[in-house]
């Protein structure tokens, strides 16, 4: 007992272990540190994505059309509404985090475990959303074309509307069948084939001529801009937005498919950048697995609560030095909310 | 415990209705972009962007201060957590968004262009 909380016998003993620099327990001082060295690392990571984008600033996918889905609102664009409650939720899980600090500082057991489980709740709530923003990241929504440079190339209607592959793409017969281990010698894997071939593709857009090619690249509206002549002449109107070129451009484009995307893993992905996704995979992936982390501890601690093992301490600390981590997480996620889905 | 708590459910609930607010306000102008910040810059980012760092960052403030209690710890305390955090943070950023814009540079008017 004596080495987790510091009662009021040692104190005063300089060398007796109850001398508290910054008057805060050996353990909440430690909790502090560890925050300002994972703080660090979140920024570095943040820093680094911050780098990419400034690298990439005029091809860098936009945010409010990837994060568009909300649940049971099929089809509807909904920009960063699910990421909205996705933070709302974590904040609420703070405040009963801190609640349940306050009420052990009452030493009410009760009341501690009751909002210990409601914060364990929103953590749960706050995984699973994030695991249905990953399903629908990685599974895609319209599909892209990569060129041999390695750029994405997407496809819109003559009003500019976003065009799904399936909507258009022909179908030819030329099936090209999954290879795998058993059906030849040396081969050993491939990754999964995507729904159309390029050849597909480029069949179903030789039949629509209502379509055309939007790039990476954002409009500008800057003089360059204006007299560039493969870009289509009346759908490039506002500035910041994905450049739409002409028929013609789009064909000449076109010709220089590659392969089909389709969704995002970390190689290739149908929005961009191919550093888009790896870093919304690895950062809103380690924030996750923070966020698990602190589910787990939250429950050891709430099972302590329930057992009475800190009422027999006097003091509900440990909640505390929880309670500085799990709003730790919370404070990342405000900015990768910003980083991400925002800026 | 040396130092008395008092019960500051109050103040919780104030914070947590103010985070909610900032949040909706975020998203608001998130998805209206009015033109007139999106569009003007001011230190190579637009306005918006500047915007949405500010809120966050007293969210952030809202968190550390009343959630995780820095308003009733010491100062040394307080220093010893935000000093390195504010100087090392903003010289990364610095460092590596300047980085970022000079490789953009490089990629668009050097004689070996980005043109695939």
């Amino acid at each position: 007992m004596g080495t987790t909380v510091t009662t009021a016998k040692s104190e005063g003993k300089t060398w007796g272990g109850g001398n508290e620099p910054m008057k805060a327990s050996y353990g909440k001082l430690m909790m502090w540190f560890f925050i300002v060295s994972d703080a660090l690392t979140f920024s570095g990571f943040l820093a680094a994505y911050g780098l990419s984008r400034f690298k990439f600033i005029e091809t860098w996918p936009l945010p409010d059309e990837v994060y568009n889905h909300f649940p049971f609102l099929h089809g509807v664009d909904a920009p960063m509404y699910y990421v909205a409650l996705m933070t709302f939720i974590l904040i609420f899980s703070s405040v009963t985090m801190v609640l349940a600090v306050d009420a052990g500082h009452q030493l009410k057991k009760g009341k501690v475990a009751f909002y210990m489980f409601l914060t364990i709740i929103g953590g749960l709530i706050f995984l699973g959303s994030q695991a249905w923003e990953w399903k629908n990241f990685i599974k895609g929504e319209y599909g892209a074309i990569e060129t041999q440079g390695g750029s994405i190339l997407q496809f819109v209607d003559n009003e500019g509307n976003r065009v799904k592959l399936e909507e258009f793409a022909a179908i030819l017969a030329e099936d090209r069948v999954q290879d795998t281990r058993d059906k030849g010698v040396w081969f050993s894997s491939e990754g999964s084939l995507p729904s159309f071939s390029v050849a597909e593709v480029q069949a179903g857009f030789k039949a629509h001529p209502e379509l055309l090619i939007r790039t990476e690249k954002l409009y500008e509206a800057t003089e360059a801009d204006k007299a560039n002549k493969t870009l289509h002449p009346t759908l490039n109107t506002k500035p910041k937005h994905k450049s739409i070129l002409t028929r013609e451009a789009s064909e000449d484009m076109l010709a220089k498919a590659h392969y089909v995307v389709e969704g995002a893993n970390l190689k290739r992905n149908e929005y961009g950048s191919r550093l888009f996704a790896d870093f919304f995979f690895f950062i809103t992936g380690f924030h996750g697995f923070h966020v698990f982390t602190g589910v787990l501890i939250n429950i050891i601690v709430f099972f302590n609560v329930l057992l009475g093992t800190y009422e027999k301490r006097r003091s509900y600390e440990m909640v505390e030095k929880v309670g500085l981590y799990w709003h730790f997480v919370d404070l990342v996620w405000v900015f990768v909310f910003t980083f991400f889905y925002l800026v | 415990m040396s130092h008395e708590h008092v019960s500051n459910t109050k103040r919780i609930w104030f914070v947590f209705g103010l985070l909610s607010v900032i949040t909706v306000v975020e998203v608001i102008f998130g998805i209206f972009k009015p033109e007139a910040l999106h569009l003007n810059t001011f230190l190579s980012m637009n306005y918006l962007n500047w915007l949405f760092i500010i809120l966050t960052i007293v969210k952030a403030y809202y968190i550390v201060w009343a959630f995780m209690h820095m308003e009733g710890e010491t100062a040394s305390l307080k220093n010893a957590v935000v000093t390195p955090l504010v100087f090392l943070i903003l010289y990364l950023f610095f460092i590596l968004l300047v980085e970022g814009d000079y490789i953009y540079e490089v990629f668009t008017n050097s004689t070996i262009k980005w043109n695939f």
